[in-house]
């Protein structure tokens, strides 16, 4: 009777953990982006809130409904949401890429370290985040700047013979991006290189693999389901990053963040803002979406 | 008869002409010496046993025959090329690891094939050759499977067959059986050693369960601290252990602490320690009056019985079951002697009939042939 007990409670609190995370889902994703979806098929107006409503219960039944895809519409109208969106993929796209070349020699690096230093070379991935993310931007406008640390630098060692415009250039963009996503590159891709049977090298190169050909016969493809993780952490908050671009881009760095800043909190056309964000959201479960495939399909094989 | 090899008088007894020669070779980590001095010799189509307690070094041995640990010194010729400064991929030698090491992201097939896909071989000739392995290894349809929906004992052979495909010089294989339960330990035993006496290839086998490399093996080293202790056959170690830790690491055997008294050439007249026991033995390694031995009987060399056996060349000695275990086939008794020492015993069970049944309590006697017992002399 007891065990019987003991096994309900058990039940009971399995449910429960399994629930947190899903009512946190719910919550704190699903909700918003129900009504950042709902917003994005109203009109815009001078009000509070400054949005018509989508249901006007004033009209019979066939007529309640009031949205409209005119927002949708627009966006395929006008070229800027085009270049924004294009723009943020190819900026978060190269720069997903450069955090991957840096990032993962790094891991492979502290993957292969002995346990004491491995926590270590850890703790300084992650030392960064003790500091305000804010902090670290400016700290980076105070380098890129013309009379900044680098330039002085530069100069110093006769380098150049005049300061080099690096702030407000794309160029900036894509250190602070690389620079801030680099842990989130570097953690996923260690904890998968970190479980790898290390015994698996040994018998690549037993076998006649010679070094270069056990990386990428064995280390790349055993580590694919760290690379993509990695990747998506770092492509999807660079995708819609707003900050870095705002702060050390130039003004024609526009990405989409920055656009959909902009659609909310200067043009106040929070239907527009909202469509713009909706699509945002597709661009970045397309991917997510195929590598849960992925990873099905590896965890799967054929009988 | 013995090759009593110590670590003083490494002599292998094959010629300089063996297939393998393992020559002095050391291995120093951070100034812990993890192998030293070991020299071996092994002929072609052997099957070698290398067995030591974990931390002994016979790891470290065999990686460095595959090439994945560099020697602090010593040479390794095999088949009359000295492959002492050859990288692992150009070694004609596989490896089949512990913990099988398979390639995850690999079906059965790819994994087998990979070895010869680094040859540069003709796709053709590797789908034949993979499919013949599949077929000696008994995994026929296995083929499409990925590491992780097969068994151990099916994991342990596509390891096999991933090493043997490759038709090395020397196979060298690391714990093979240790994954496995005993009964899947037993029958893949048998199926190794099939399949080495098929294919003619030289095994070297590292294990730390006596048991296996006695079945196993044609000839076995004893390892401990980075050194051969004893190099021979199964049964050389088994009946002539060459010091304490041989016997004592070898089996079970029954150690009595004794001084010697008289010594008439091979033949020497010992004195158990804290008692008047007299036991005769006959030792082929020079003692003197007044040494301490060591006199070691396995359990199965003495015989229980509640009368005393008398006769020329008998060592006997008394006591009283402490214990008595019953297997059905056999029965193992210990006996407490007169100097306090337990002696392991164990018998047949010849009879059904239970007259002499030797109970607890009982006084028996125990006794043995003199030249079962084994002078040990460190």
């Amino acid at each position: 009777m007891a065990i019987h007990q003991h096994r309900i409670g058990d039940l009971l609190w399995r449910r429960f953990v399994i629930l947190l995370p899903y009512s946190w889902l719910l919550l704190f994703f699903l909700v918003p982006f129900a009504i950042v979806f709902k917003i994005s098929f109203s009109d815009p107006i001078v009000a509070q809130p400054p949005f018509t409503a989508l249901f006007d219960h004033s009209q019979n039944l066939l007529n309640r409904f009031q949205g409209s895809l005119n927002n949708y519409l627009f966006l395929l109208e006008d070229n800027l949401y085009w270049i924004s969106y294009l723009r943020s993929i190819r900026v978060a796209g190269i720069s997903t890429l450069l955090c991957l070349l840096l990032g993962y020699p790094v891991a492979y690096y502290i993957a292969q370290s002995p346990p004491t230093r491995r926590n270590l070379l850890l703790m300084l991935i992650i030392l960064p985040f003790w500091t305000s993310f804010l902090l670290r931007v400016y700290a980076w406008m105070g380098i890129l700047s013309t009379n900044g640390i680098l330039n002085s630098a530069l100069l110093w060692m006769g380098l150049i013979e005049e300061p080099l415009q690096m702030l407000y250039t794309d160029f900036a963009v894509y250190i602070g991006i690389v620079y801030t996503y680099l842990p989130f590159m570097i953690l996923p891709l260690y904890a998968n290189l970190e479980r790898l049977d290390l015994e698996i090298h040994d018998a690549a190169a037993d076998l006649g693999g010679k070094p270069l050909q056990v990386f990428w016969d064995i280390t790349l493809p055993v580590s694919v389901p760290g690379i993509i993780a990695g990747s998506l952490l770092v492509f999807i908050p660079a995708m819609g990053e707003f900050v870095i671009p705002a702060l050390l881009g130039g003004l024609d760095s526009l990405m989409i963040g920055r656009t959909l800043y902009d659609e909310f909190f200067v043009n106040r056309d929070w239907p527009l803002a909202s469509a713009v964000a909706t699509i945002l959201l597709l661009i970045l479960i397309l991917p997510m979406m195929l590598f849960q495939r992925t990873q099905v399909s590896s965890t799967e094989s054929n009988p | 008869m013995t090759t009593t090899a110590d670590e003083t008088t490494a002599a292998p007894e094959p010629s300089a002409e063996s297939y393998l020669q393992i020559r002095s070779l050391c291995k120093d980590f951070d100034g812990i010496t993890a192998v030293d001095q070991v020299n071996l010799d092994i002929n072609k189509g052997e099957l070698f046993a290398i067995l030591g307690a974990s931390g002994c070094g016979k790891s470290t041995l065999l990686r460095m025959l595959a090439g994945l640990e560099t020697p602090t010194s010593g040479r390794i010729v095999l088949d009359s090329e000295d492959i002492t400064d050859w990288p692992a991929y150009e070694r004609p030698i596989n490896m089949m690891f512990q913990s099988y090491a398979l390639f995850p992201h690999m079906t059965v097939e790819k994994n087998i094939a990979y070895g010869l896909k680094k040859e540069k071989i003709e796709p053709d000739e590797i789908d034949q050759r993979v499919k013949n392995m599949l077929d000696l290894v008994q995994l026929k349809g296995f083929d499409k499977r990925k590491p992780n929906r097969l068994s151990g004992g099916e994991k342990q052979r596509v390891a096999l067959a991933r090493a043997l495909i490759k038709n090395p010089k020397l196979l060298l294989l690391d714990e093979p059986l240790a994954a496995l339960d005993k009964k899947l330990r037993e029958q893949t035993q048998f199926e190794l050693m099939n399949l080495q006496e098929e294919l003619g290839v030289t095994f070297i086998v590292v294990t730390h369960d006596q048991e296996e490399a006695m079945t196993l093996a044609t000839r076995i080293a004893v390892m401990n601290s980075g050194k051969f202790i004893q190099t021979g056959t199964p049964t050389e170690i088994y009946e002539y252990p060459s010091n304490r830790f041989v016997a004592d690491f070898f089996g079970t055997i029954n150690i009595f602490d004794a001084r010697v008294i008289n010594v008439t050439g091979r033949e020497l007249t010992v004195e158990v320690d804290q008692s008047d026991i007299q036991m005769k033995a006959y030792s082929d390694k020079p003692v003197a009056i007044d040494d301490n031995v060591g006199i070691a009987v396995r359990p199965e060399k003495i015989s229980i019985s509640k009368q005393l056996q008398d006769g020329a060349n008998i060592t006997a000695t008394k006591g009283v079951v402490e214990d008595l275990a019953y297997y059905g086939n056999y029965s193992i008794y210990r006996v407490k002697t007169e100097s306090g020492q337990l002696v392991q015993v164990s018998a047949q069970n010849q009879t059904r009939s239970s007259d002499h049944v030797v109970e607890w309590e009982d006084e028996v006697y125990l006794s043995w042939e003199q030249n079962s017992s084994i002078v040990l002399v460190d």
